[in-house]
């Protein structure tokens, strides 16, 4: 059976382009022969250098694709190595003026290892606020302006929501921060690579991006640090990425992540017109579903990225049969998650329990084609009613 | 199997594959009209929701069984294996079903997912309790004690996911 990937934003299959630009920095040329660049950033010999220079190449592509200085660029293993650098970080290096522990805000949508960083952080004594966003998933800014305090060093807003796919006010955001004097981080680890970014223009002092969710390999991530803000590492150790993280450099992974970078910045505009035409086309037939509803905001929303809501539907189950069908997608229910908790970023919009169980996330991302498309506008309302039928709800 | 022809992607590492089959061709789900017992279980907000009928003989056998589930892959595998094990059981026989049996049949279940199996046990429980209820009949050994249980911890289900979203 063929089967149907649709959860890109979970995470993608390495471009080609990209894996084949990665080879030589594993130690094996395409052609089979030795290669270069395989060395250790740090050595000082010629195999070292080589990847030196391809570690700042790779660092100079993605700086670019910013806005951003070579310098501001600190590569990191993962999206929440990057967001728990960006938070620790700040946190443990910046007082505020008025003295004692600081005050960081975050959003209700923000993903895990934001929330789970700020919940650490509380616990050795800085205060915690965290933003509520409407039923679309927008975050006012004015109340970003409205909590920032005396005491706030750090405002942290995810730029568009992995769930929902509702993008934010972040220009708006960063210039409220910058007008208050307070550091602003964007996780943009979803909207790196599918939307412009300009930290300048967008007045963003930190941010998060990924590789793997751009057809890039895992393991590679970074985090931008505008020039003059003193972070505390979290990774302590042979002064690597200005003594910001500690590691020998993944320097296959990061060439890969620039690669990446690279190919989405270049094919982006024409890109997010063919993935948010067939998004469109599927939010048109899947809400012909009896007691269906679409999540996230209707304009501001990521073009690869639906989500919705099935009345009387358990989002395991009906993810399940879809897998069986060959379709994957994924799902905000209790019981695809290990905690048995429903999405905090659906209960967050406003979204019942029952609701959020019954919740299905599409991602369409760069393999995917029309044909797919209409292969889970036809199955999905059978597998609806399937389990309908099933449930004592909703007949 | 239903679909011999076709072939259905069941890979899962955290299913059985007994568990995927159940799942995907579960027995006995609907309505009995004018059941004897119906145990209802589960809460809507957690997710999982079991709904269990019952219809006995004069002979305390239980004739007809069937489910309605709102829940996860396990919530439903789990309905279905506990309406093929008490199917032409008396009540007593079947009052000793245990979660391990369901779980043991099943092949295993994920021990996140040990809670379906519970929410079986506890609606036939309830089925059964209902059952004794209506007929005015004294309630054999343990089930006043059990079915008081179920309720309680109904309550503090209820109470615990009160304050879901609220907390940082």
């Amino acid at each position: 059976m063929k089967r149907i990937y649709l959860d890109y934003a979970a995470t993608t299959p390495v471009d080609k382009r990209v894996s084949k630009e990665m080879e030589p920095f594993f130690g094996f040329s395409a052609q089979g022969g030795p290669a270069s660049g395989w060395g250790n950033t740090m050595s000082l010999h010629s195999f070292g250098q080589e990847a030196k220079i391809a570690l700042e190449n790779s660092r100079q592509v993605l700086a670019d694709i910013i806005n951003a200085d070579l310098n501001e660029v600190i590569f990191t293993g993962s999206a929440t190595e990057s967001n728990n650098l960006a938070l620790k970080g700040v946190a443990l290096a910046n007082n505020p003026p008025a003295g004692g522990k600081g005050h960081i805000i975050i959003s209700s949508i923000e993903h895990p290892c934001i929330i789970e960083s700020a919940k650490w952080l509380k616990k050795q004594g800085f205060e915690i606020t965290k933003l509520p966003v409407d039923k679309y998933g927008m975050i006012n800014p004015e109340d970003v302006r409205k909590s920032i305090t005396n005491k706030t060093i750090l405002v942290s807003v995810i730029h568009a929501s992995n769930e929902i796919g509702t993008i934010q006010q972040i220009a708006e955001i960063g210039k409220i921060c910058k007008e208050a004097k307070v550091y602003f981080h964007t996780d943009a680890s979803q909207s790196f690579g599918k939307e412009k970014i300009d930290v300048k223009e967008m007045n963003i002092d930190l941010l998060t991006a990924s590789s793997h969710k751009i057809y890039g390999p895992k393991g590679a991530a970074l985090l931008y640090v505008r020039k003059g803000i003193i972070l505390e590492p979290v990774l302590h150790g042979g002064g690597q990425e200005n003594g910001l993280r500690g590691s020998t450099v993944n320097v296959p992974a990061i060439v890969g992540f620039a690669k990446a970078g690279e190919i989405c910045q270049k094919e982006m505009v024409k890109e997010n017109k063919r993935l948010a035409k067939l998004r469109n086309k599927l939010i048109k037939e899947v809400l012909k579903i009896k007691n269906s509803h679409l999540n996230g905001h209707q304009k501001s929303r990521l073009a690869n990225n639906a989500n919705f809501s099935f009345d009387f539907v358990e989002g395991e189950s009906l993810l399940m049969q879809l897998d069986m069908q060959g379709i994957a997608c994924s799902t905000g229910s209790a019981c695809s998650s290990f905690k048995l908790e429903p999405s905090h970023v659906l209960l967050a919009t406003g979204l019942r329990p029952e609701q959020a169980h019954g919740s299905l996330r599409v991602s369409l991302g760069r393999f995917t084609t029309e044909a797919e498309i209409n292969k889970l506008i036809k199955v999905l309302p059978k597998i609806v009613e399937k389990i309908r039928a099933i449930s004592p709800y909703g007949k | 199997m239903a679909n011999k022809t076709k072939k259905i992607n069941t890979c899962s590492a955290l299913y059985t594959p007994k568990v995927m089959e159940t799942f995907k061709n579960p027995h006995n789900y609907g309505k009995i009209k004018n059941p004897s017992g119906i145990g209802k279980v589960g809460n809507i907000v957690c997710g999982d929701v079991m709904w269990l009928y019952i219809k006995v003989d004069k002979n305390d056998v239980i004739k007809d069984v069937k489910f309605e589930t709102f829940g996860c892959v396990a919530a439903i595998a789990t309905s279905s294996m506990i309406t093929d094990l008490v199917k032409g059981k008396t009540i007593l026989e079947a009052l000793k079903i245990k979660k391990d049996d369901i779980i043991k049949e099943l092949g295993g279940l994920p021990s996140v997912k040990y809670h379906c199996s519970v929410l079986a046990v506890d609606a036939l429980i309830e089925a059964i309790y209902e059952y004794f209820l209506k007929e005015g009949r004294e309630f054999p050994a343990d089930l006043l004690e059990k079915h008081k249980k179920i309720q309680k911890d109904k309550e503090i289900i209820e109470k615990r996911y009160e304050k879901w979203g609220k907390q940082i």
